[in-house]
């Protein structure tokens, strides 16, 4: 089956698109490479390819997790579905 | 992979896989004598740089590790030195001379620009002559010092570039190569993993002053929260959010097996084989200079958005695996390693792919970064001059 994103484990928050032109609606297909597993979710933003999709809804002030680790907090809410990037997330250091 | 590679064996029994005569300023004001006798003399390598008046102190032991490590890196087969006065310009001399390949050192005060451009160049023409003859022959593939670094890195490099390096980097291990990485304040927010990796106490608490020596550079010298830096502008087109994402892609590349065994100040050479850790900048130019000066000779460099960097004397092994990047700019990549991302390749073979062409390089092969004349050679500066 194509793969539209990847998520490196179960517990993380997000997946990454790795093929171009992932549109607002359609329904993704990806897999979480640690655990071997398949996942589907419907996107509510258009992904660039690299780029990041909230695989749950966040709250302001949640954690955001990557390689099963804190990669940053959320500074908007963020829908399940939805693009996750610097216009909602934000580094926790410096 | 091959257990065996062609490389020149040098004078102080390490493995070279280039066969540079390089003309080295010592300062500034020389880079024009060297790069007329590069003109001169077909085949030499002259490698201009920005720097080496009135520093003193730490920066200035720096600016002399740099230069001499170069000079001595195995890639390099013949030096010659040109200074703008004798006494420094010899310090480079003497420090290169250790390694027992020819050097010889001119300086430019008392004999101008032309004199010293014609002396320096017949003596460089004899050492290319000489050197033209050494033949490379059969050595072990565990001689290679194999450094790394990323670059304009994205989300695809933390998913299959950076892996890549890191499963070639375990093969390496279990063959008893040296190996290196660097990029300090890209390890941030991955800090705790690499103390993990750390073979003992002393090797952890040598790590943490690093980091926290960097750290402060960036908290006494920041405007901001490094947005416009770290990540910069290119990973945050390619994805990358914050600085803990592109820190735990970046340590994706020392892999799963082998220990840190040591931790080195920069432009510092290795004193034996498994996996060191150097303080270094994170700008590509700069830590590759770094790997050169300490005496690394083939360079792994995974990229995302599509860092172009080379140096004059390491060869520089690009790998991507970003589609659009591969399809938009492939002249610049050594190694696609994309069928990861669709899976049609497994981790095991991506690594296999870059130790073939690791080897082929090693061989002679020109990298794309060599063909395309990418020669950034950056010496890290630690503040201003007197």
């Amino acid at each position: 089956m194509a793969i539209d994103f990847l998520v490196h484990e179960a517990a993380d928050g997000v997946g990454v698109a790795v093929v171009e032109g992932l549109a607002s609606n359609q329904e993704i297909t990806g897999w979480v490479m640690k655990e071997d597993e398949t996942i589907n979710v419907k996107i509510i933003s258009d992904i660039p390819i690299g780029h990041k999709v909230a695989l749950k809804d966040f709250a302001v002030g949640d954690t955001v997790i990557k390689y099963n680790t804190d990669i940053g907090k959320v500074v908007a809410p963020i829908k399940k579905g939805e693009h996750l990037h610097v216009h909602n997330v934000k580094t926790k250091r410096w | 992979m091959d257990n065996t590679i062609f490389g020149y064996r040098r004078e102080n029994g390490r493995v070279g896989v280039r066969n540079h005569v390089v003309i080295l300023p010592l300062d500034d004001l020389s880079n024009a004598a060297c790069e007329a006798v590069a003109n001169n003399v077909k085949g030499t390598l002259a490698i201009p740089h920005a720097y080496g008046r009135l520093q003193f102190g730490e920066d200035l032991d720096l600016h002399f590790r740099t230069l001499i490590g170069v000079g001595c890196n195995p890639n390099v087969a013949a030096v010659i030195v040109i200074g703008i006065e004798p006494v420094w310009t010899d310090r480079i001399v003497q420090g290169i001379a250790e390694t027992g390949k020819p050097v010889a050192g001119f300086a430019i005060e008392k004999n101008g620009d032309l004199n010293t451009i014609c002396a320096a160049s017949r003596k460089a023409m004899e050492f290319m002559q000489k050197t033209s003859e050494y033949q490379r022959t059969e050595c072990d593939v565990s001689e290679l010092w194999v450094s790394t670094k990323c670059g304009e890195s994205d989300t695809t490099s933390g998913i299959a570039t950076n892996p890549t390096v890191g499963d070639a980097y375990d093969k390496l291990y279990e063959k008893g190569n040296t190996l290196l990485f660097g990029e300090t304040t890209e390890l941030t927010g991955g800090e705790h993993l690499v103390l993990e990796r750390c073979a003992n106490d002393q090797v952890r608490k040598d790590f943490q002053f690093y980091f926290d020596r960097y750290m402060k550079v960036v908290d006494d010298h920041k405007t901001n929260d490094l947005s416009d830096s770290q990540p910069t502008k290119g990973n945050i087109e390619g994805g990358l959010t914050t600085i803990e994402e592109k820190a735990l892609g970046n340590i994706q590349k020392i892999g799963r097996k082998a220990p840190i065994v040591g931790c080195l100040e920069k432009a510092v050479a290795p004193t034996g084989p498994g996996l060191w850790f150097q303080d270094s900048s994170s700008a590509a130019a700069e830590q590759v200079t770094l790997c050169a000066a300490s005496g690394f000779v083939v360079h792994f460099f995974p990229t995302g958005q599509g860092n172009i960097i080379g140096n004059p004397i390491l060869p520089v092994i690009k790998l991507c695996s970003n589609p659009r990047t591969l399809r938009t700019m492939s002249e610049h990549f050594d190694v696609d390693v994309s069928g990861l991302l669709r899976r049609e390749i497994d981790l095991d073979q991506a690594g296999d792919k870059l130790l073939n062409m690791m080897i082929r390089t090693a061989n002679g092969r020109m990298t794309a970064a060599e063909v395309l004349g990418h020669r950034e050679f950056i010496m890290t500066k630690l503040y201003e001059s007197a």
